[in-house]
């Protein structure tokens, strides 16, 4: 049987609750905020894993960004990932979903004929969910996104997904290699492993590559390979409310809270 | 730099508004975008245009119309009964190359995202997701997109200056329905297509759609959080009696105590309901966006200084897994009482 080849897009990313923003300057205060690999992509590792659970797999982790993303892929190695890599170099910044997927493309591309690349369905900060889509159409492959679980045929060359959609769900086929998108909180990400947690963080390592290793053209990254452009930040318009607290025991709050419902409905 | 398929001095001053249809139906969202869209248009002068792709479908043309759109441009082939990112994405590929609409803009729906991140690739373009408010400057053509999702009530504005067209992706439920004018009379193109099997390597295998949750047209909404201790059964039971649906904050649908798609919020759906309550629900600020639109908000928290307090018309400071069954009952011994 041959062995199935899944690369892994990961994206390390703010925690979100810790996000601040300076009231003076709007800008996004980052420093203090710790980061953690974007909970959907540790789903899409986690269907990687259960397919090397059930075929010959090598599962690669690649990722886009600052060379602190290092060890956050280590922790994805630990979980039984057997190879990552990560495309880091400073051309890359300011990249768009447009500059991102041209990047990530060219990354696979260098790591050479995956059957599948699963992505988590959307980062938590960026939360576009376009970019499975992106990579899919830089590359010409077929894609499944919003997919709760996944099934290879390794001798029809296929896989097929369950996919939701509102109020239902589909099941699609798609030729591999394909670009599968993995429903956020579908499956239950696995701990690390201790056997290999030490040679994780110690021994393996990490490649990093550079615009030049993987020919990527500079006029398709970073700001130039990027259209969009944030033109400000605003705060959110809160609207106003009465605030009014309701007193007394239980039983009159009940009833005050009933008429008033009443007179609105 | 690169360069978009057709640039800002080949487009043609239009919106045109990617019609989602399932199951035949125009999907609520294509609607709403439509309804802004006109408002856009009319402030700008320009033209609205709709894109309409399905098999049998020239019935929806007129409720489109309806809804404001000038022209629909429309293509029907038994391949394109079923969304499938491969037929549709060539279509509407092929008649945005043609059109060069200056704004292109679609539901962020599954098919809606699938769709538009193909298409903006393909097109060579910038596209803004999941926006919840769009603005067109009349002069300059240039549409600005709110985007949230940075964290802390704060909102981006996104452009696309020099690349055309300018797309966005428009979450549903964020712009309300304009009125329906049944009256409106507006003009039909049939596209003509070359679309076969051969192009469609997408197979849909089974199709299970029942009646969704959709929080966004309920006129009364139950919201619980971490305080209500996964008991939404209750919360249920209060909804039931007015009319309402349920819906619920992050940590609970984390924690599997209900389905993500009753998520309220920045991630989650934003709601506009006549009521909204917020059950054992501290107030963090993803939350609040979802029922900012809400006529009227009702908080009860256990906690004093909770901040849903500073979102809320009425603040009723008790423990909602005692408060709730209380107003539970007291509505249903008013129900009897007026029966009989």
């Amino acid at each position: 049987m041959t062995e199935l080849k899944v690369i892994v897009c990961m994206k390390v990313v703010p925690k979100p609750e810790e996000i601040r923003v300076d009231p003076e300057t709007r800008r996004i205060e980052r420093s203090q905020v710790r980061s953690e690999i974007n909970p959907p992509d540790m789903n899409a590792l986690e269907m990687a894993l259960k397919l090397k659970d059930l075929h010959q797999a090598r599962v690669i982790l690649l990722s886009m960004g600052p060379p602190l993303f290092e060890k956050y892929l280590r922790v994805g190695l630990a979980m039984g990932a057997d190879e990552a890599f990560l495309l880091s170099d400073q051309h890359f910044a300011g990249a768009d979903t447009l500059a991102t997927t041209y990047t990530l493309a060219k990354g696979i591309e260098k790591l050479g004929d995956p059957d599948l690349i699963i992505c988590g369905e959307e980062s938590s900060d960026g939360a576009t969910g376009q970019v499975p889509p992106g990579i899919a159409e830089w590359l010409d492959q077929s894609q499944i996104t919003l997919v709760t679980d996944l099934e290879v045929d390794l001798e029809r060359q296929v896989v097929r997904g369950r996919r939701e959609v509102r109020g239902g769900h589909e099941v699609l086929e798609v030729p591999t290699p394909a670009v599968v998108s993995v429903k956020t909180a579908s499956n239950e990400p696995r701990f690390m492993d201790y056997e290999i947690k030490e040679d994780a963080f110690k021994g393996a390592n990490v490649t990093v590559w550079t615009r030049e290793d993987i020919e990527a053209d500079e006029d398709y990254i970073g700001t130039p390979g990027s259209p969009t452009i944030v033109s400000g930040f605003e705060q959110a318009a809160v609207r106003e409310r009465k605030r009014e607290f309701l007193t007394g025991n239980r039983d009159e709050v009940v009833r005050r809270l009933v008429d008033l419902v009443q007179d609105l409905m | 730099m690169v360069a978009s398929l057709y640039s800002v001095d080949d487009e043609q001053k239009t919106i045109w508004v990617f019609l989602d249809q399932v199951d035949g139906e125009l999907e609520r969202v294509s609607l709403e975008i439509l309804s802004k869209g006109r408002q856009l248009a009319d402030e700008a002068g320009w033209s609205l245009n709709g894109l309409l792709l399905g098999h049998q479908i020239s019935d929806q043309v007129q409720r489109a119309i309806a809804y404001g759109a000038d022209e629909i441009w429309i293509a029907e082939h038994p391949l394109l009964e079923h969304f499938t990112v491969d037929a549709y994405t060539h279509v509407v590929e092929k008649a945005l190359v043609k059109g060069r609409p200056s704004v292109f803009l679609c539901g962020a729906t599954p098919n809606g995202r699938d769709l538009a991140g193909r298409l903006a690739v393909r097109l060579r373009t910038g596209l803004n997701a999941d926006c919840t408010d769009l603005r067109l400057d009349p002069q300059s053509g240039l549409l600005t997109s709110e985007v949230t999702g940075f964290g802390g009530g704060v909102i981006a504005l996104l452009e696309s200056p020099h690349h055309r067209p300018q797309m966005s992706t428009v979450r549903p439920g964020v712009f309300p329905l304009g009125d329906e004018d049944p009256n409106r009379v507006g003009l039909t193109h049939v596209m003509e297509i070359e679309i076969v099997e051969g192009m469609i390597p997408t197979k849909l295998i089974e199709r299970v759609v029942g009646e969704g949750v959709d929080l966004t047209q309920t006129p009364v909404l139950v919201c619980g959080g971490r305080g209500i201790e996964g008991k939404f059964d209750m919360l249920q039971e209060l909804a039931d009696l007015m009319h309402g649906d349920v819906g619920a904050t992050r940590p609970p649908v984390d924690e599997g105590h209900i389905e993500r798609e009753r998520q309220v919020g920045q991630t989650g759906v934003v709601c506009r309901p006549k009521i909204a309550f917020a059950c054992g629900i501290s107030g963090a600020f993803h939350f609040v966006v979802g029922i900012q639109d809400a006529d009227f908000v009702v908080a009860i928290n256990s906690d004093p200084n909770a901040p849903i307090f500073e979102y809320a018309d009425i603040c009723i400071v008790d423990d909602a897994l005692q408060f709730i069954p209380a107003l539970i009952e007291d509505i249903q011994k008013e129900r009897t009482t007026s029966n009989d």
